[in-house]
């Protein structure tokens, strides 16, 4: 079983995002790292990859920056590296066509990504991209299991959460999952650095971009709050719940 | 140009926010359609002012919830711009119709003025982007983030019957969720994290939350350490809210918890420590334990009743 995995990477959550002239400056963040979620959607696709013998492929679409990623992916058990190369491609409707394509490409036959990346904070492609490949997509589970050719997976539902079967082509999109992450050995890391990354571009998948129908206008720092009003003491909890009231009216 | 509303349901009603989509199409100066997948909250949508006409879409395939069946139903009545809730459910489904109709989806906007120009928050609310869409589009909106539309209209309802392959099967329900109001419907949220002590100590939140109508929400370290439910984790790998008042107790204020609900309308911190990061997001801040605060919160919001 091919078992694909759609990894993104982002600035650390912990990373100060810097703006420049209208937009997020790149080349200030301090530290870039695989999107949280992304995190839970490889270990379960190590899990699926030692429950049925398959081959995992981790791929990426984005900058040069984007290959340091796969090759952490390829220290926990990732087999196949791809490199999508961007092209400054943003829109969204563009990356996945690019890793609808590349998904096809590497005959995959389940999909697991993050319900969204920490720097879109979007959710798109995971339905997006199955819409593309014609797959079946659940999103938000926490845990993916194999049984006899179909997927078992758990999802929150409006009572709580439930057990969703689907069998065929799907897709997954992970919320936080059940398991722990596992981190790399010394003998993983040493491997992953020799292991090859597949460089794959647009025309090599045969995608013809459109020109975007989105423009960015542009990027600026979140609308500064005023300052807070502080009080030593439980003494005044009674004056601050007069100002939630009479200030702020939400209580 | 025109707006179809997808509503955003709540058990057998619509849920608040589908005043809120239609308040945001007539902004715009448009009036909308509204499309109740299931039939459910027809009748309650055809009163809000702003709707043109609502169109109650029935059928085998909105039993259960599958994104991709459920889109591609209701993508063939959708119109120019299609507005729908920024929640789970809505994200999904307005990915499927952007990619059926092979148009940009834009995600959980919270301003929306001519152009079409919408700005969004990015980075976790770290930074906000302004971006203009030309042509058609499917929009998600932020929960609260716009004013509701009113209500005293009567607008006409169609049925339509529409069909689509469900791809999934629903195996078994695991757990009843609380009855506890979730985090990311309520207008108000009092969260705990590890300054609450125990887990225990969590009761003297619901009987607060009781009292004014909150929901309990809570930090990682009480999810992870405590056991505490995943849904009530805030949070940049938790939920993400933006009610009128996030009331945070014993949370320090980490980044990522930050990331959850820094967009809160009002935010008052409950913290012993000072310097606690919490109280430079916090409109009203108290340095107090909670051992203290919370007994005379408790007392000052039953006042008020
Ligand atoms: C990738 C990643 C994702 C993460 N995602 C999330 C997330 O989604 N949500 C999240 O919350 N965290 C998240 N975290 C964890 C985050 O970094 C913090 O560790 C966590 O938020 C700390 O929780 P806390 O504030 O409850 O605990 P602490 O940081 O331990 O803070 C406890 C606070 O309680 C105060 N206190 C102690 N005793 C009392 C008392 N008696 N009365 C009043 N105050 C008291 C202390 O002064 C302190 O400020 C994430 C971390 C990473 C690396
Ligand atoms: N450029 C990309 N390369 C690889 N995977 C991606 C990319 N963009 C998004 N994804 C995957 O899709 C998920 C959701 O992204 P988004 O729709 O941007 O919120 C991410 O968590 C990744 O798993």
């Amino acid at each position: 079983m091919n078992i694909t995995v759609l990894l993104k990477q982002v600035p650390d959550t912990t990373a100060k995002i810097t703006i420049s002239n209208g937009k997020v400056d790149e080349n200030s963040v301090s530290k870039w790292s695989m999107s949280p979620y992304d995190e839970y959607a490889l270990e379960s696709g190590l899990q699926l990859k030692e429950a049925t013998g398959g081959n995992l492929v981790a791929i990426t679409c984005g900058p040069e920056r984007t290959k340091k990623m796969l090759t952490d992916a390829a220290a926990v058990g990732a087999d196949t590296l791809v490199h999508i190369s961007d092209d400054g491609v943003t829109d969204s409707t563009h990356v996945q066509q690019l890793l609808a394509a590349a998904v096809k490409k590497y005959d995959s036959h389940v999909v697991l990504c993050g319900k969204q990346a920490a720097d879109t904070n979007a959710g798109s492609t995971g339905p997006g991209v199955a819409e593309l490949i014609d797959a079946a997509c659940i999103t938000l589970v926490s845990e993916v299991n194999h049984s006899e050719g179909n997927f078992l997976t758990i999802r929150p539902s409006n009572s709580g959460t439930e057990k969703v079967m689907v069998s065929g082509l799907s897709v997954f999109a992970f919320d936080k999952g059940t398991s722990e992450l596992r981190r790399p050995n010394v003998r993983g890391i040493m491997m992953a650095k020799k292991k090859p990354i597949e460089a794959i571009s647009s025309s090599d998948l045969g995608v013809n971009l459109s020109s975007s129908n989105v423009k960015l206008n542009s990027q600026n720092p979140p609308p500064e709050k005023p300052a807070g009003q502080k009080f030593e003491g439980a003494e005044h909890i009674n004056e601050v719940v007069s100002k939630l009231r009479n200030e702020a009216n939400v209580i | 140009m025109n707006f179809t509303i997808i509503a955003e349901t709540n058990g057998d009603a619509l849920h608040p926010t589908t005043y809120q989509l239609v308040r945001a199409a007539a902004n715009m100066g448009s009036n909308s359609t509204v499309i109740c997948p299931n039939g459910i909250g027809a009748d309650e949508a055809a009163k809000i002012n702003g709707v043109d006409k609502v169109i109650s879409a029935t059928g085998d395939c909105f039993n259960i919830f599958d994104g991709g069946a459920w889109a591609s139903a209701i993508s063939p009545i959708c119109g120019d711009i299609t507005l729908i809730s920024a929640s789970p459910n809505g994200r999904e489904i307005g990915s499927r119709i952007a990619a059926i109709k092979d148009i940009p989806i834009i995600q959980d906007i919270v301003s929306m003025t001519e152009g079409v120009t919408v700005t969004r928050p990015i980075y976790s609310g770290k930074a906000m982007e302004s971006l203009t869409i030309s042509g058609n589009a499917v929009i998600t909106l932020r929960p609260n983030a716009f004013e509701a539309a009113l209500t005293g209209n009567d607008a006409p309802i169609s049925v339509v019957n529409q069909s689509a392959d469900v791809k999934i099967a629903i195996q078994e329900a695991i757990d009843k969720a609380s009855e506890r109001l979730d985090v990311t419907e309520a207008d108000i949220i009092i969260s705990g994290g590890r300054g609450m002590g125990t887990i225990d100590n969590f009761s003297h939140l619901e009987e607060i939350a009781d009292t004014i109508g909150a929901a309990v929400g809570a930090s990682r370290a009480v999810v992870d350490e405590w056991g505490m439910p995943h849904r009530m984790q805030v949070g940049q790998t938790g939920k993400t809210v933006t009610p009128s008042l996030y009331i945070a107790v014993g949370i320090s204020g980490a980044i990522q918890h930050l990331a959850g609900m820094r967009s809160s309308k009002y935010i008052l911190a409950i913290n012993k420590d000072p310097d606690a990061p919490i109280f430079a997001v916090a409109d009203y801040g108290v340095v107090a334990t909670w051992e203290e605060a919370i007994p005379a919160l408790k007392t000052a919001l039953s006042e008020l009743q």
